[in-house]
This record gives structure tokens, C-alpha cells and sequence, in this order.
């Protein structure tokens, strides 16, 4: 994220620190949380063979490639054969015009989605508006045969009937917390105004 | 003339060519009848902590009638003027019709008759202002006018200006020059600089000034015609005005506020009320135009006032008609700009406003010293008070003011035209 | 005293929204986010259906007050693609000729309820003066010899594209300098952008005074070829001839022309760039415009993805004019609640993208 855009996020209204109260998970148990996911999809779709991962820009483009190796791994192919695309929902949100909204990274599906089963990957499932966003966005794209949702971390607070397919951990939070998701572990904290 | 009652000024400071008294004056049949300490009238009139100084003589209005009373009027630009000090102002000849015969001057003398302040007219040089044949300037004389100008454009032709100064001088008269060479101008609408490259404006070199004040100094040594330059904006024109003095020569100029007060920068959000001609210049020009009005190579400050329709300000800036409204503002501005600059004295500021031009433009009733027997044409200025400039334009028709927001020093309290007061604390009284 | 601006205590409390008038107003950063999110732009027109939801509702109106076809289509298309509704206003078709001003027109068409309008304008400064009377985003498609900022983003774009960042790149801009709004946006956008610029053009073809722009002259483009990265060729106006402003076409192409023997000179990787539409055999040989290093018609292609990203970025991006406080204390007071669950949502993940 370039450096005006981030400042402006951090300034006010929206500024503030993120500040961690508590820790939820370690490295150790979101490698593990991927594996069980990895075994999960596999088991669900009867293979890798259709899948196609999208991570969701930015924080779910990490993990769509750590989930793909571990998918590789389990399934013992070759490093980096499963089709992993990026997907950046900023121009499908339904809040433009409400709030500051800016495309992050620039959207890579090579790929044909007709027919294959794509995979939605992110860090935190909300509100559930991302993925709403997420799901038109797709489609643009191609017809999927079908459209899963991977998540790290579901936090509740729903504000559309949306669900995860497979879930890394079930967190209930205050909405006006935040939960910070890395690959060394996931944070509950909150925003401190500056 | 009305009999107006006995006014007593009370407690000034009395400024006036000689210089500075304290004292009180007293009017009587519109004339100063006594000058002195502890004087008694009818009308009282408190002048303490303000300056009492013969009243301010603007030698460059458009008053733009007739033809454009939607704008100005002769009645509305003399209630502006009084507000602002001026007891006397001298209307530019580029109206509808243009004022180059005897029946337009006749009109436009008849409304300022009617009207609050002394208003004098100049003639146009050219009929029309076409710059191709001498208007009937003898004919115009014999009417009272002095001054000559085809102001709005400058004569082109050198042969024609040649024999302007030749006719008028024959006659006795003044001619004024509104100084803009205009194959090095057409098209233009600011200065040329680093602004105009920037906005993109075509700009004009502040030598379409100065070559055509060149020609006209050379020509007035050739004719020996007495010869006023207008609105002097650029550092050249006002070296080539101190040389043409220095070697003796009866030149006089004159420079508007708004070229001691803004620059070309003001251009920037292409706002048409900074559209003047002359343009707004650079900022060493603006030192260069304080700094000969300090040194008195510039005689005068003129308003240059020139009042123009919202609708026409909001055209394109490259198409909007050039001028700004300034009778209300001059003083405070010259006040705020070189008093406070360091530049001038406030006495010296009046010179510039009040005797001096009044001696250019040949009004003898205005601008003379404060004493016994002279027509009372007066203005009470109190310089300490400070006051913001707003965008109501004042009493003229037109709001074109480029100066809104600005703070200035220096407000005119009371204006007596003729032994009448025609503004008391700051309000015109008809 | 230059402060002083009657306009902005007269405007005072009318609503503030952002507009792109001139490259001027733009800082490095500004600039280059909206590089950034043009390649967002690029990628959506590759898509098999190149359109986005973005803007869907927004009314975009195009007045054009001098014909434009290609920037006129080039800017609809762009609007199009991020799912807005256009309108299209044009001189011969309104009253304008029947002596309505142009603050009547702007505001007769803000009654129609809209959210940007792209100016263009034979005068200078016209779009700054309708952004003064409309709450409208105001785009300036071009006005008089002032600015074209789409142009200059297309263009830094696409040099760009070709050789990275234009830090310390040497681009000539060649041609009639003073009376193009190519030219005047292009200066700013490459100086902002780090790259150091050379104006190549007679005296008579440049402004008066240059000190406005960080820029280097010369009249003599033989020894400035071989060492730029970029030859920005500018249309030459036949009028120019009539104004005596150069002796001849044949004398300002054998000086200023990019010839096939001239371009063999250029260093290799440079490119030759021109903003359209091109006069072959006067500014450039018919021959040059059509070598690969001429990426003229990428110019072209680019300038719908980068309209795009001015677009999404002042209607979308809720951005305000060069000032982030301002910006700050604009949304501040148009957050709904709800959108607090959301910044939760997005600061998580700008949490992790750091
Ligand atoms: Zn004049
Ligand atoms: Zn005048």
C-alpha cells in the first residue's frame, strides 16, 4: 500500500494505531488451521484438480499462497501448479462514494473460470461485504461450477447472508474491535484514535 | 448656489500644500470663511484624531454614462466618489456615445451637476476614439473641458498624435495618454511573465507601455504639448518619466492603486476581476510605481475605477472586459500600502490625491490650501481606523472590487462638496 | 498580496469537490497514485467484459464547448467502463450560441443532477471558473493554451511503461511550446515526476518567460536528440505560419522536424511520443511515426484506462483536491455508522499488507 494512501487511512476520521490486546494464534496454529482447511477443500471438491484460488487483496493474497502449498504438499505436486489469481474487490464495494475507496493492486485472473471451482480466500470474514463484492467481481470473469470461501478468521457480525465453506478459526469480537491477521498469528486488539 | 448652513470642522489636523496645523474651520456660502481655534456653526462637525485635508480629485473615472447606466452612473460613480474622499473627479470619455463633441460633454456636465460631487469631463482626442481624426476639441474647450484622452485605447497613429499635441497645445490644453501600442498588445489580457506562461493567458510585454510612452515624450519635446500619461504600470515607463522630468520637460503622470496593491499573481484562479489594462504587472514593478510615487516622478494617484457587470466579469477571462472599481479604495489603499510601507508621508499620499492632480487637470476650485476665501471642498479622513474591504462594490452599481478581504487603514468620515455635506460619518446625505 | 483572491471569500462555504484542472495542483504522490490505479484500469480493459460497477448511478456530462471528438469519446468510453451515465453537451447543440453564459449552462445542467463535468474550452481557465459555480467534479478536458491533465497522464503513463520510472530521464518536448496546453501540462507532470526537460523550439514558439518550470532550452534539436529517452513531438499549427511566428513549414521542419536521418540518432530504447493528431511530414517524417519506438497510438489506447482513474478517483475515491487534511474533515461529516464496521474490515487488511 503506497504511503499517502495508508496515511490517509491511518489520519482522521478513520486514524489510529491498531493497538493488540490479546493474542489468538501463533505461526504454528495458522499452519496448522491452513492444513485443516487444505484437507477440508480437498475433501469437499474430491481433489484439486478444478480449484482455482483467488486471494482476496490485500490480506487474503498470502494466505491463498500458503494454502496453496499446503494443498501442493498434501496432494504431492508440484510447487506452484495450483492456479492462484488475486482479486482486488475495490471498484464492486458498495460503499464508493461513502467512504475513500482506492484500488490496492492491480487484479490478476489469467485464468478461465468457466467450470472450475474457485475458492475465495481471505483473511477476516465481517460483515460479509468484501465477499458480496468479491462474488460480482468474479463473475465478471467467467462461470465458475462453483464458488467456496476459505477464511482465517470468521469474526461474526454479518450484514449479509454470506458463510464460509471453510473456517481457520471461529472468533467472536465486539464489532469495534479489529483482528489483525499475519502469518505469524492473528491479534484481537482495537484502533486508537491519534 | 444653495445656501447651505454654517459648518464648523472641529479639531483636525489641517494638511494642505503648505503642510500642517491644528485647528478648527469654519464654512460659510460654500467657501472656508475663517480658520482657527474655538470656531462656532450651525453644523458641527467632530474631526478629532482625523485629518482635515482639501478634498481628493480623482483624475481617471469611467463613470460609463451614457450607455452603460446598467453599471455606473454618473449619479451612482459621485456618490462612490465622495465616499471616497473625492470632491472632484474627471469622467473618461469611452461611454456610448463617446464624449468628443460639445452636445455629449453638455450631457454628461448637466448629471454631474445633479450629482453629489464636482464632476469634470475630458474630451475624447479622436472622434470616436477611432484614433483616425481629431475631435472638435475647441468646441469641447469652450465647455470647460481640459484634458484630452481617447482613454480605453491609446492614439496609435504617430503623425495623428503629432498633430493632437500641436492643436491642443495651441489651445492650452492637456492632453492625457492612455499608453498601449497595440500590434504588441492585441489579443492580450494579462502581463507577460512567468503568470501568463503559466495560466497559459496570452500576455503583453510591459513594452507596449513604454514605446508608446517613448513616442510621446519625444513628440511632446517636438510640440511642446503638455502631456499626462495615465495609469503608469511598469518599472520602464516610470525610469522613462523621471528621465523626461530630470531634463525639464512639463510631463505628468499619473498611477493606479491597483498597480502599488496587486501583481499578476492575482490572475491565478483566472478571475476577471484582476483583468485590467494595464494589466497587473510584476512585483518589481509595483515597487518601481511606489517608488516613484514616493519620488514624486509619478504625480498622482488615479482610480482608474471602472465599473463592469457581473455577467460581463464572469466571461472567459481571456474575453472579459478590462477594470476594476477603486474610487472607494484608493485612499485606504495608498494609506495602507505606503504610508505603512514606509514609502510615503500621509501628506505626501494627498498630494497625490488631492493638489497635484488638481493642478493637472486645471480644477482651481479643489486641492487648494485651507484658508480664508477658498471654496470649501473638504474631506475628513480618520487614518486610524482599520476596516476590511467587501464585495458590495460600495455605491457603485458594479462590484467588481479585487480587494475583497483585504484589511485597510484610513477611512473617510466626512465629505463637503462646495460648503455641502454630502457625507457625514460615512453615509451619503442625498 | 498575492493571497488576495476576491473569488475565494466570495466562494467561501460553498461545498468543496475535488476536480483536475491542471497537473499543477497535483503533488508527486497524488500523481503517482493515479498511475497506479490506471493500471487497475488497464487490467479491467483487458477483462472479457471490460466494465466495472463502480459508478453505476453517477452522471458524467461532457461539455464540450470545442469539438473534441477523440478526447470527447475517449473520456465516454472511460465513464462507460466504470458503469456511469454520460451526457453529452456540445456548443452547436445549446443555447450557448443564443448568448447564455457559461455559468447559465453549468448550472442549467446541475439542475439535472449531476456528479462531474468534463470541460473543454477554447478559453483558458474556463473549467477553473465553472468549478467555481458548480458542486460538481470538475475535469478539464483541455482549456485554451492552459492544460490538458488527462494528456499529461496518459502521456507519463505510457513514457512510463517504456522505461520505468522517469526519474532523471531526459525528455525533449519539441514544437509550438507557447501556444499549447499539451505542452504546459506535460512540463509539470515529467518535472514532477523527476525527469529533466528540455524545451526545443524557436523563441518565437516558446513563452516569454520560463521561469514558471524547472526546464532547460535549446534551439538546437540535433544535439539534443542523442541524449533524451523521450521526443515529445507537438502539432504545429498551420495559423502559427500566418502570425509570422516562423518563416515556413519547409524552414520549421527542416529545424524542428523529426526526419528519418534525425530519429536514426535517437539513443536506442528512446521513444518518440506525440499527443495527436499528428501533421506527417511537418513535425515528424511519415516514415518516424511508424517505427516501433513511436508509441503513439499506445498513447491513445492508455488515455481511456487513465480517464478512468481520474474519474473513479474524484467520484469514487471520495479525494479531495491535493489536501488530505481537507479530505480528512470533508468525509468526517458524511460517515454513516454502519461504514465503521467496514474501516474495521479494511484496516485489518492494510494491517497485514504492511
Ligand atoms: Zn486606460
Ligand atoms: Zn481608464
Amino acid at each position: 500500500m503506497p504511503v499517502a494512501e495508508r496515511e490517509r487511512r491511518m489520519s482522521r476520521p478513520y486514524g489510529g494505531v491498531f493497538v493488540a490486546r490479546s493474542r489468538i494464534m501463533d505461526g504454528e496454529d495458522i499452519t496448522r488451521a491452513l492444513r485443516r482447511m487444505a484437507h477440508e477443500i480437498l475433501e469437499r471438491n474430491h481433489g484439486s484438480e478444478e480449484l482455482i484460488l483467488i486471494g482476496l487483496q490485500t490480506g487474503g493474497v498470502q494466505l491463498a499462497h500458503a494454502l496453496a502449498a499446503t494443498l501442493e504438499d498434501i496432494e504431492d505436486l508440484e510447487q506452484h501448479s495450483l492456479p492462484v489469481c488475486t482479486l482486488d474487490v475495490a471498484l464492486y464495494r458498495d460503499d464508493i462514494g461513502i467512504r475513500p475507496v482506492i484500488p490496492e493492486e492491480v487484479t490478476d485472473i489469467p485464468f478461465d473460470l468457466d467450470s472450475k471451482v474457485v475458492v475465495l480466500v481471505d483473511d477476516v470474514l465481517f460483515t460479509g461485504r468484501t465477499i458480496r463484492a468479491a462474488l460480482d467481481a468474479v463473475i465478471d470473469f467467467g462461470r465458475p461450477k462453483m464458488v467456496q470461501l476459505a477464511v482465517m478468521v470468521d469474526r461474526g457480525h454479518r450484514e449479509l447472508p454470506i458463510r464460509p465453506d471453510f473456517v481457520g478459526k471461529n472468533l467472536p469480537t465486539r464489532r469495534h474491535e479489529l483482528v489483525n491477521v499475519t502469518m505469524d498469528g492473528v491479534e484481537l486488539g482495537e484502533l486508537q484514535k491519534s | 448656489m444653495i445656501r447651505h448652513p454654517d459648518t464648523v470642522i472641529k479639531g483636525g489636523r489641517l494638511i494642505d500644500a503648505s503642510g500642517e496645523q491644528s485647528g478648527d474651520i469654519l464654512i460659510s456660502d460654500g467657501q472656508i470663511v475663517a480658520v482657527g481655534q474655538d470656531l462656532q456653526g450651525e453644523i458641527l462637525i467632530d474631526a478629532g484624531g482625523c485629518i482635515v485635508s482639501p478634498g481628493l480629485v480623482d483624475l481617471h473615472a469611467h463613470l460609463r454614462q451614457p450607455g452603460k447606466e446598467e453599471t455606473e452612473t454618473i449619479a451612482s460613480g459621485a456618490r462612490a466618489a465622495v465616499l471616497g474622499g473625492y470632491t472632484a473627479v474627471l469622467a473618461m470619455p469611452n461611454t456610448t456615445p463617446t464624449i468628443d463633441c460639445a452636445a455629449v460633454v453638455r450631457e454628461v456636465l448637466e448629471l454631474g451637476r445633479a450629482s453629489v460631487c464636482d464632476v469634470h469631463t475630458t474630451g475624447a482626442i479622436t472622434v470616436g476614439r477611432a484614433g483616425e481624426q481629431l475631435a472638435p476639441m475647441a468646441e469641447m474647450a469652450a465647455l470647460g473641458v481640459k484634458v484630452f484622452t481617447d482613454d480605453g485605447t491609446g492614439v496609435q497613429d504617430d503623425r495623428l498624435m503629432r498633430r493632437a499635441m500641436e492643436y491642443a497645445s495651441g489651445l492650452g490644453l492637456t492632453l492625457a495618454q492612455h499608453c498601449e501600442v497595440n500590434s504588441l498588445s492585441e489579443g492580450t489580457c494579462m502581463h507577460e511573465g512567468e503568470w501568463s506562461a503559466r495560466l497559459g493567458l496570452p500576455g503583453q510585454p510591459s513594452e507596449s507601455e513604454e514605446l508608446m510612452v517613448m513616442r510621446d515624450i519625444a513628440l511632446a519635446r517636438l510640440t511642446g504639448a503638455k502631456i499626462h500619461f495615465q495609469h503608469m504600470s511598469t518599472a520602464g515607463s516610470a525610469a522613462l518619466i523621471a528621465a523626461a522630468k530630470a531634463k525639464g520637460m512639463s510631463v505628468t503622470a499619473e498611477a493606479a492603486p491597483h498597480h502599488f496593491t496587486l501583481t499578476d499573481a492575482c490572475c491565478e484562479h483566472y478571475d476577471a476581476t484582476f483583468k485590467v489594462h494595464p494589466p497587473l504587472r510584476s512585483q518589481s514593478d509595483l515597487e518601481a510605481i511606489k517608488n516613484a510615487l514616493a519620488a514624486g516622478s509619478l504625480d498622482a494617484i488615479a482610480t482608474d475605477h471602472a465599473p463592469h457587470a457581473a455577467e460581463d466579469k464572469e466571461l472567459p477571462f481571456d474575453q472579459a472586459p478590462p477594470g476594476m472599481l477603486g474610487l472607494e479604495y484608493a485612499l485606504a489603499l495608498a494609506f495602507s500600502e505606503l504610508v505603512d510601507g514606509g514609502e510615503m508621508t500621509e501628506a505626501e499620499v494627498l498630494a497625490a490625491m488631492s493638489w497635484r492632480p488638481a493642478a493637472i487637470a486645471g480644477m482651481d476650485n479643489h486641492g487648494q490650501r485651507l484658508v480664508v476665501g477658498v471654496p470649501a471642498n473638504l474631506c475628513v479622513i480618520d487614518p486610524s481606523q482599520r476596516w476590511v474591504i467587501d464585495a458590495t462594490g460600495g455605491a457603485s452599481l458594479s462590484r467588481n472590487v479585487p480587494y475583497v478581504g483585504k484589511e485597510v487603514r484610513g477611512k473617510v468620515r466626512h465629505t463637503i462638496v462646495f460648503g455641502e455635506v454630502v457625507v457625514r460619518d460615512g453615509e451619503v446625505q442625498r | 498580496m498575492n493571497s488576495l483572491n476576491a473569488q475565494e471569500a466570495r466562494d467561501k462555504g460553498r461545498s468543496q469537490r475535488a476536480h483536475l484542472l491542471s497537473i499543477a495542483d497535483l503533488d508527486r504522490e497524488e500523481i503517482e497514485e493515479l498511475l497506479r490505479v490506471t493500471d487497475t484500469f488497464v487490467e479491467v480493459g483487458r477483462r472479457p467484459i471490460p466494465k466495472v460497477p463502480a459508478l453505476r448511478g453517477r452522471t458524467v456530462v461532457m461539455l464540450f464547448f470545442e469539438d473534441s471528438t477523440r478526447t470527447r469519446l475517449s473520456f465516454e468510453t472511460a465513464a462507460k467502463r466504470l458503469s456511469a451515465d454520460t451526457m453529452s453537451f456540445s456548443v452547436s447543440s445549446s443555447s450557448l450560441n443564443k448568448g447564455e453564459s457559461v455559468r447559465d449552462t453549468i448550472e442549467t445542467i446541475e439542475a439535472m443532477g449531476i456528479d462531474a463535468v468534463v470541460v473543454r474550452h477554447k478559453s483558458s481557465g474556463v473549467p477553473a471558473q465553472i468549478a467555481r459555480w458548480t458542486s460538481a467534479s470538475v475535469i478539464n478536458a483541455g482549456d485554451g493554451w492552459h492544460q490538458h491533465p488527462t494528456q499529461a497522464l496518459l502521456d507519463a503513463y505510457t513514457a512510463r511503461s517504456h522505461l520505468g520510472s522517469l526519474e532523471g530521464r531526459r525528455i525533449a518536448l519539441v514544437g509550438d511550446i507557447k501556444h499549447s496546453r499539451v505542452a504546459r501540462s506535460n512540463i509539470e507532470i515529467f518535472t514532477a515526476l523527476g525527469a529533466q526537460v528540455t524545451l526545443v523550439a524557436p523563441r518565437t514558439l516558446l513563452p516569454a518567460s520560463l521561469s514558471a518550470w524547472p526546464v532547460q532550452v535549446s534551439q538546437d534539436l540535433d544535439a539534443v536528440l542523442p541524449t533524451v529517452d523521450v521526443c515529445y513531438l507537438l502539432r504545429m499549427q498551420q495559423e502559427r505560419m500566418t502570425e509570422a511566428l516562423v518563416p515556413s513549414l519547409r524552414e520549421y521542419t527542416a529545424t524542428y522536424g523529426l526526419t528519418s536521418a534525425r530519429a536514426d540518432r535517437m539513443a536506442d530504447g528512446a521513444i518518440i511520443m506525440h499527443p495527436g493528431p499528428m501533421n506527417r511530414g511537418v513535425e515528424i517524417a511519415s516514415e518516424v511515426a511508424d517505427r516501433p519506438s513511436a508509441v503513439i497510438t499506445e498513447q491513445v489506447a492508455n488515455g481511456v484506462a487513465v480517464r478512468s482513474a481520474v474519474l473513479f478517483t474524484l467520484l469514487g475515491a471520495g479525494r479531495q483536491q491535493s489536501s488530505s487534511a481537507a479530505y480528512a474533515a470533508n468525509v468526517s461529516n458524511e460517515l454513516p455508522i454502519q461504514t465503521d464496521s467496514v474501516l474495521a474490515e479494511e484496516l485489518a487488511h492494510a494491517e497485514e499488507a504492511t
